[in-house]
C-alpha cells in the first residue's frame, strides 16, 4: 500500500498537485500573506518588551541607552498589530464582537482582552511612569504644539516630589514584572491559534506556542539592535559599544535558544513519523525549500549565530566599527529570517490539502487587499510610527534626565539623585 | 491643575476601570435580548431542537457516484460555484506490481467539480484496477466540532438536534472555523463574506422534509433521520443494526456524529 503523496493523473489543475477537497481548491490560501504580517509583528512587540525589561528588572545597566528606544518601538508596531488582522476579516465592521461576546473556548476571541491588556495596562503604564517627569519639565519649557502635548501627557500629575518620584519608579518596576510573563502570554497566544488547529499536522503541535515565543525573543532583540544602530547612523553618534555588545550577546542566546527548539521539534516530528510527515517531508523539500531551509534555517539562524557567536569568542580583536558591522547584518538577517519562518508556519500550513493527498500553490497578490502592497505598507508603518515617537519623545534637543538617548550626554539618575 | 499623585487617587481611578469592566455582562446581556427578538431562524416557529437528534448515515457500497446529491444540494442552498456543502470522491486502488509483497498498489482519488455530473471512466486501465468505489462527503456534525470551538464569536454553534450552525448574521468571516474543519467542509462564501458548510437542509428537516440530498439519492447511498422518533421500519435504525459503521478521521476525537459503512482505509 502505498500511502504517500501520489500525482493524481486524472485531476490535474495548474495550481493543484495530487488531490485536494474541493473547498480548499481556491486561487488563494484562506489566510494569506496579511496573517504572516501579523503574528510577525505581535512578536516584535513582545521580544522588544523583553529587551527593555531587561533594564528595569533584571537591572542591566549596560542596556539603559536602549531602555527607552525599546519601549518605544514596542509601541509602535503595538499600534498596528491589528490592523492585519482587520483589513482580512471577511466582516471587518463585526470585529468588536469578538470584544462583547467573546466565544471563550476560541484562541482568538481572547485576543482582544491580551491585547488590551498588554497595550493599556502594561506598556502604555510603563512608558507613562517612566515618562512622566520629563513631561512635567518638558511641558514648563517646550513652548507651542509640544508644550501642549507634553503638558496633556502629564494627565494633570505634576509632582515632581521625591517621593512621588520613588513611586513611579516603583510602580515602573512592578509593571515591568507583570509585563514579563504578559509579553509571553500575547505571543504565545499567537502561537496557540496555529498550535490548537488538530486538524493541520504542520500547525498542531504542542510546541507551537513557545517557538512562537521564542522567535518573537530573538526577533525583538534583532530589532532593538537594527533601531538602535540606525539611529546612531541617523544621529551621526557613535553607538555605545558596551551596550552593543551586551545586546549581541543576548540576541545571540535569544537565537541559539530558538534554534534548538525549533530544532527539537522537527526531530520530535521526523522520529514520530505521525500520519502527516510524509507530506511535511516534501514541503520542505519542495514548496518551502527556499524560504524554510535557506531563508529561515540558513540564512535567518545558522548565518547569524556564527557572526554573533564567533563575536562572543573574538569580540576584542575586532574592531568596533566591523563588530557595528557584523551587529546590523546579523541583525537584519535574523528579522527576515523569522518574517521567513511566520511564512513557512502561516502559509506553509495552507499549502497542503487536509487529505495529506496532495499540495496547492500560492501565488501573490500585487495589489488586492491581501497582496504584496498592503503587506509592505503594514510592515513599514510601524516604522514610520516609531520615527515620529523619537521626535517627540527621543529627541537630542529635549532636556532630558536620564542617560536614554544616542548622543545625548549622561545626566545622573533621577530615582538615585532627589530632584 | 492639581495633580497630586496619592494612592487615593490611583484607587479610585481603578475602582472606576473595574466597575466598567463589571458592566460589561449586563451590556451584553440587554444584546443577546434584543438580538433574540428580532432572530431570523430557518427553523419555524414552534420547533423545539431539544426533541431532535438528526443523524446522516451513508452506505458506500450503495453510492454509484452520479453526483445528483451534489447537483441537489448546490440548487436548494444556493451554494457558489467551486464551493461544496457534499461532494463525492472517487477512489480508484490499482493492483500491485507483481511480486512487490504489496497487497495493493497506488490509491487515486478524484473528485471533478465535486462529482457534480457524475465522473468519466478512470484513466487507468480497467486491468490495472484492484478496487473502485465512491465516498459522499458532507459537514460530519461532529459533538466535539472542533469549528465550534475555535470561533471567536461563538457565531458557530452545536445545535441540540444534532447539527452544527452558522448564524451569518454574527460571523466574522475570520476562517478560523475553516482552518480547524479536518474534513474541508467548511468554505468561506464569496457573497456573504462568511463561513458556510452544509446544515442537514435544517429548513427542511425542521419541517419534517428530508435534506434535498437524501431525497434525490437513486441509490439510497444516503440515510436519514431522527434518533428520537423513529419512524416504523426507520431506515436508520435499520442500517445501524445491519452495519459496522464508523466516523471520519476518529482519532482526531472530534467524534464525527455521520455514520458510514463500508469505508477503505484509504478514506480521509
Amino acid at each position: 500500500m502505498n500511502t504517500g503523496i501520489l500525482t493524481n493523473a486524472v485531476e490535474m489543475l495548474p495550481q493543484l498537485q495530487g488531490y485536494a477537497y474541493p473547498n480548499e481548491r481556491t486561487l488563494q490560501p484562506l489566510w494569506s500573506v496579511l496573517i504572516v504580517v501579523y503574528p510577525y509583528i505581535t512578536g516584535l512587540v513582545a521580544g522588544a518588551f523583553i529587551m527593555a525589561s531587561l533594564v528595569r528588572v533584571l537591572n542591566v545597566k549596560a542596556l539603559e541607552p536602549i531602555y527607552r528606544l525599546a519601549l518605544l518601538t514596542a509601541l509602535a508596531f503595538m499600534l498596528c498589530a491589528t490592523l492585519p488582522l482587520l483589513f482580512h476579516l471577511g466582516h471587518p465592521e463585526r470585529c468588536y464582537e469578538i470584544l462583547l461576546t467573546p466565544h471563550f473556548t476560541s484562541p482568538m476571541a481572547m485576543f482582544g482582552f491580551v491585547y488590551a491588556w498588554y497595550l493599556m495596562a502594561v506598556l502604555l503604564l510603563e512608558l507613562w511612569f517612566d515618562y512622566r517627569r520629563d513631561f512635567v519639565e518638558w511641558s514648563r519649557t517646550q513652548s507651542g504644539f509640544r508644550g501642549i502635548l507634553y503638558r496633556a501627557f502629564t494627565l494633570g500629575v505634576t509632582d515632581l516630589s521625591e517621593p512621588a518620584l520613588r513611586l513611579d519608579a516603583r510602580l515602573g518596576r512592578i509593571i515591568s514584572i507583570v509585563g514579563i510573563p504578559s509579553a509571553f502570554l500575547l505571543h504565545g497566544y499567537v502561537g496557540f491559534i496555529f498550535g490548537s488547529i488538530k486538524a493541520n499536522p504542520w500547525w498542531g503541535n504542542v510546541l507551537m506556542p513557545i517557538i512562537f515565543i521564542l522567535s518573537a525573543v530573538a526577533s525583538g532583540m534583532a530589532l532593538c539592535v537594527f533601531a538602535y544602530l540606525f539611529l546612531c547612523w541617523a544621529r551621526r553618534v557613535t553607538a555605545d559599544m558596551r551596550c552593543l555588545d551586551l545586546m549581541a550577546s543576548f540576541l545571540f542566546y535569544a537565537v541559539l535558544l530558538d534554534a534548538s527548539i525549533e530544532g527539537l521539534d522537527w526531530l520530535h516530528r521526523l522520529y514520530s513519523a505521525e500520519e502527516g510527515i510524509d507530506v511535511l517531508r516534501s514541503l520542505a523539500a519542495s514548496k518551502l525549500f527556499y524560504t524554510l531551509l535557506i531563508g529561515q534555517a540558513l540564512m535567518g539562524t545558522l548565518v547569524p549565530l556564527l557572526m554573533l557567536g564567533s563575536l562572543q569568542l573574538v569580540r576584542k580583536w575586532v574592531s568596533d566599527l566591523n563588530r557595528r558591522r557584523l551587529y546590523f547584518s546579523s541583525s537584519t538577517l535574523i528579522l527576515l529570517g523569522v518574517l521567513a519562518m511566520r511564512w513557512n508556519v502561516v502559509i506553509g500550513g495552507q499549502l497542503f490539502s487536509k487529505s495529506l493527498r496532495g499540495f496547492m500553490s500560492y501565488k501573490m497578490e500585487f495589489a488586492g487587499h491581501e497582496g504584496w502592497w498592503l503587506s509592505l505598507a503594514l510592515l513599514a508603518l510601524p516604522f514610520f510610527i516609531l520615527t515620529v515617537l523619537i521626535k517627540y519623545f527621543l529627541a537630542l534637543d529635549l532636556p532630558t534626565i536620564e542617560n536614554v538617548v544616542p548622543g545625548a550626554s549622561p545626566h545622573p539618575d533621577p530615582r538615585e539623585a532627589p530632584h | 491643575m492639581t495633580g497630586s499623585f496619592t494612592r487615593r487617587n490611583a484607587l479610585k481611578n481603578l475602582a472606576g476601570f473595574l466597575g466598567g469592566i463589571l458592566a460589561l455582562p449586563a451590556g451584553r446581556a440587554c444584546k443577546a435580548a434584543v438580538k433574540n427578538a428580532f432572530v431570523i431562524s430557518p427553523a419555524p416557529a414552534g420547533y423545539d431542537p431539544s426533541k431532535h437528534k438528526w443523524l446522516m448515515a451513508l452506505d458506500v457500497d450503495r453510492c454509484i457516484g452520479c453526483g445528483l446529491c451534489v447537483e441537489a444540494c448546490k440548487a436548494e442552498n444556493s451554494v457558489p460555484d467551486n464551493n461544496f456543502r457534499t461532494w463525492i470522491e472517487r477512489y480508484v486502488i490499482t493492483r500491485p506490481k507483481a511480486g512487490s509483497g504489496e497487497s495493493r498498489g497506488d490509491t487515486f482519488v478524484d473528485s471533478p467539480n465535486g462529482g457534480m455530473g457524475g465522473f468519466k471512466p478512470s484513466l487507468i486501465p480497467r486491468d490495472d484496477i484492484l478496487k473502485s468505489f465512491f465516498v459522499p462527503k458532507l459537514c460530519n456534525q461532529c459533538e466535539n466540532s472542533p469549528c465550534s470551538q475555535v470561533c471567536p464569536v461563538g457565531a458557530t454553534f452545536e445545535s441540540p438536534d444534532g447539527v452544527v450552525l452558522v448564524d451569518k448574521n454574527y460571523c466574522i468571516g475570520c476562517g478560523f472555523c475553516i482552518q480547524a474543519c479536518p474534513y474541508g467542509c467548511r468554505f468561506l462564501n464569496p457573497a456573504s463574506h462568511t463561513a458556510d458548510k452544509c446544515t442537514l437542509c435544517y429548513h427542511r428537516v425542521t419541517r419534517g422534509l428530508r435534506p434535498a440530498c437524501v431525497e434525490i439519492c437513486p441509490s439510497q447511498a444516503r440515510i436519514f433521520g431522527d434518533l428520537n422518533h423513529p419512524v416504523q421500519d426507520d431506515p436508520l435504525q435499520r442500517f445501524i443494526e445491519n452495519n459496522k459503521t464508523q466516523g471520519l478521521k476518529a482519532h482526531l476525537g472530534t467524534k464525527p456524529r455521520v455514520r458510514y459503512a463500508g469505508l477503505d482505509e484509504e478514506v480521509r
